[in-house]
């Protein structure tokens, strides 16, 4: 049954403050934070992308999970801000970490969820002997509109997960998945358009909340588990505020969810985030314990699945940093101006 | 306008991974990659060598006046890294919140160097951050 082999996140250095945003605006900081529950979000650097925090994560994914590289049978790199409109992300990945030119790459895009669905693709390939390994990586360096209220969120990072067949070898394994797929125009992004558009409102019930609260039911109907079985809960995090309500209506506490929310102090990674937060919670994770995780892409779309640790975790988890070091390590703040200029807003 | 396509496309492994040379002969080590050893002349056996990317910075400079191609990038800093496996090499130095002085240790990332003008590519190279 296809398992968790290794995985691997890159969050870049650079934060603004939600003061900072709302300092531009006009806005008061303090209804903001509490309103989307969230303090300050990473920025990527000048010369990062979507393609340099896919490779940061994928070569510490293969140190974890201990493969090597050309082993790899297929990478999917999920992101919607991929640096090429026409050049996969996925084949500078397979150079990046030398898996060797035999293998099957591409890119993948449902807004935040392209990364599940590659753990999906990859579930079936490597189940039924297609590959030995293959490595799913959501990683993104999103942008909100100034002045919109996505600006107060969208942030950069990425998590690269080793999917296999072996038990021995897995960290975890994918117990089931189900997906619950519509067409509901919550948020979107023409070709060519520098940031993307969205139905304000709409973005929460008949969206987030539908798909996310939809797929985790058919997940525990399917798997026959209730929301105690799960040692902890990871769910899509636009925000600080919505996983949290998420978890509620579903029956999850707080305490379930607390490990795997990031977004108060990352901002949200688009697709990065779920995955970004299913990394945390295996780096606490105790042979034995349930992870339950629900992913959202606009447009709509959640994947959910029941992961069970397995005991071989512990001995690979000193193989790499933890996601909290990766993230609390060296943070640097900036100004708006900075943040402007990082983000090609102004130029010279 | 002419691409650097092949230009590029020839020097990836040295770029993302610092692949460099190895003298089997001699022990010698490369970076970047050379056909004929300097001791070994035509007794020269070289095969590629994978550098790890950690080291410690042996001098930096901050360019406050850069190349035309890196003006939004000023001011940068550029180093001289001794490998642990020996080479000397030059590397941009990214911001990790560390100092960087002589001797910091250094890991090697992922980064973009250059992005062409009029719509060409993107070149990923190498760079040091301090650890
Ligand atoms: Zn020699």
């Amino acid at each position: 049954m296809a398992g968790i082999i290794g995985y691997g996140v890159h969050v870049p250095h650079y934060r603004i403050k939600v003061e900072e945003i709302a300092r531009i605006w006009n806005e008061d900081p303090e209804s903001i934070k509490k309103g989307l529950h969230i303090k300050e979000k990473s920025v990527p650097s000048h010369d990062e992308d979507a393609a340099t925090i896919a490779v940061e994560a994928a070569r510490r994914a293969v140190k974890h999970a201990g493969v090597k590289a050309t082993d790899i049978g297929a990478i999917y790199v999920g992101s919607e801000s991929h640096p090429y409109a026409v050049k996969p992300t996925a084949t500078i990945v397979s150079q990046a970490i030398s898996a060797g030119h035999n293998l099957t790459a591409a890119d993948l895009e449902f807004a935040c969820k392209a990364g599940t669905a590659g753990m999906q693709m990859l579930m079936g390939m490597s189940d039924s002997g297609m590959i030995k390994y293959g490595m799913t990586i959501g990683s993104d360096t999103s942008q909100g509109r100034p002045g919109d209220a996505l600006e107060y969120t969208a942030s950069a990072g990425g998590a690269a997960f080793i999917i296999g067949k072996e038990k021995s070898e897995s960290v975890a394994t994918i117990l089931d998945t189900v997906s619950f797929t519509s067409d509901t125009p919550d948020f979107w992004r023409r070709e060519g358009a520098d940031f993307p558009s969205h139905g304000g409102r709409f973005t929460g019930e008949p969206a987030y909340f539908r798909h996310v609260t939809t797929a985790t039911k058919m997940l525990l109907e399917k798997t026959g588990f209730k929301p105690s079985d799960f040692k902890y809960a990871v769910f899509h995090q636009p925000n600080g505020k919505f996983p949290i309500a998420a978890a509620k209506l579903l029956g999850f506490s707080q305490e379930q969810i607390d490990d795997g929310l990031l977004t108060p102090i990352i901002g949200n990674t688009y697709s990065g985030a779920s995955l970004l937060g299913l990394a945390a919670v295996l780096d606490k994770a105790s042979p034995g314990d349930k992870v339950l995780v629900t992913s959202f892409g606009s447009g709509a779309g959640s994947d959910s699945f029941a992961i069970e640790v397995n005991d071989i975790i512990n001995e690979k988890r000193t193989r790499s940093e933890k996601v909290l070091d990766i993230i609390n390590n060296g943070k640097l703040y900036i100004d708006y101006a900075m943040y402007l200029k990082n983000r090609k807003g102004i130029r010279k | 306008m002419e691409r650097s396509s092949a230009s590029m496309w020839r020097k990836l492994n040295s770029r993302y991974n610092l692949v460099g040379t190895e003298c089997e002969n001699c022990k010698s080590l490369y970076f970047p990659s050379r056909i004929v050893c300097k001791n070994c002349g035509r007794q020269t056996k070289m095969r590629n060598k994978t550098f790890a990317g950690t080291g410690e910075i042996y001098s930096f400079t901050k360019i406050h006046v850069p190349a035309e191609a890196f003006r939004e990038d000023a001011p940068y800093t550029v180093a001289v890294i001794k490998l642990d496996e020996g080479p000397m090499v030059e590397g941009h130095i990214v911001e990790s919140g560390k100092e960087v002085k002589i001797g910091t240790r250094v890991r090697q990332v992922f980064r973009k160097m250059l992005v062409e003008e009029d719509e060409g590519l993107i070149h990923y190279h190498f760079k040091f951050e301090p650890v």
